[in-house]
């Protein structure tokens, strides 16, 4: 009882760290603000994989979008802005019909998730997945495995020759 | 008992944030970041049935390739708002309406 109270505590800590981190990158009025409150939000998203039972993916999530993705984005804000101004300003604009929008789509999911009857019951193990998630990559999905490196490969070369400066 | 609504409703008020820094941001860079935010409820939503209805690893599988394909999202996009700035000195996307008639 105690065990399961202990848990609920935890799930909701994460939820509500993502969640509060992902409100400030969407409200926050400083960008560097934004960037460092994404990185909580996925912190948050891979306690929540951790929580179910996604070991192998919670690290993978910490490994690429930490480690990758927001330094990438960290880059951007900083290589398109003048490293002087130091109030890195981002507005909002329409800020009220986005608003609305939102929580119409938040409220219109939440609704029909709630109510929908899903086919859902707990699993009890706890297995290990990365050798499981190796195997089915190497045996069933080797197919879109290989789609998925050839899409990196064209991806980055691609955004390589985009930003390159072209000497005429 | 922790079940699947719980995170369906994490999911949906991330996808939902998501799609606010989507419409209201004007900074370039800040919606990318709002597109990462929609993913990774996309990806929460996965992973939640794989656990919860499917009982096996696909929706883990279906996850990790949706993050390959936001890295090279990210990549993308970031290269796009560089020469975006380059070109126009401004990654407000307002400014960016040379196409407009």
């Amino acid at each position: 009882m105690d065990n399961r109270v202990f848990v609920q505590i935890i799930f909701y800590l994460f939820a509500v760290m993502t969640i509060a981190s992902a409100a400030v990158v969407v409200f926050a009025k400083n960008l560097i603000r934004c960037a460092f409150a994404l990185l909580f939000t996925f912190f948050g998203v891979a306690g929540l994989y951790a929580f179910l039972g996604a070991d192998f993916l919670a690290a993978t999530q910490m490994v690429i979008y930490v480690g990758g993705i927001l330094v990438l984005l960290l880059f951007g804000v900083m290589l398109t802005h003048k490293l002087y101004d130091l109030n890195l300003k981002s507005e909002t604009y329409q800020f009220f019909p986005a608003l609305a929008v939102a929580i119409a789509v938040f409220g219109l999911l939440a609704t029909v998730l709630l109510r929908a009857r899903w086919h859902s019951s707990m699993q009890t193990s706890l297995d290990p997945t990365t050798a499981a998630i190796g195997e089915l990559l190497m045996k069933d999905y080797i197919l879109p495995f290989e789609v998925a490196s050839i899409l990196l490969l064209i991806a980055l070369v691609g955004a390589a020759t985009i930003v390159r400066r072209r000497s005429e | 008992m922790i079940g699947l609504g719980h995170f369906l409703i994490v999911s949906a008020a991330l996808f939902s944030l998501g799609i606010m820094a989507v419409f209201a941001r004007k900074n370039a860079v800040n919606v990318l970041m709002g597109v990462e935010l929609i993913l990774n409820s996309a990806n929460l939503n996965l992973v939640a049935f794989s656990r919860f209805s499917a009982h096996n690893l696909n929706g883990q599988i279906f996850a990790i390739f949706v993050i390959v394909v936001a890295a090279a999202e990210a990549a993308v996009g970031l290269a796009i708002v560089l020469s975006m700035y380059r070109i126009i000195k401004s990654v407000n996307l307002d400014r960016a309406d040379t196409l407009k008639g």
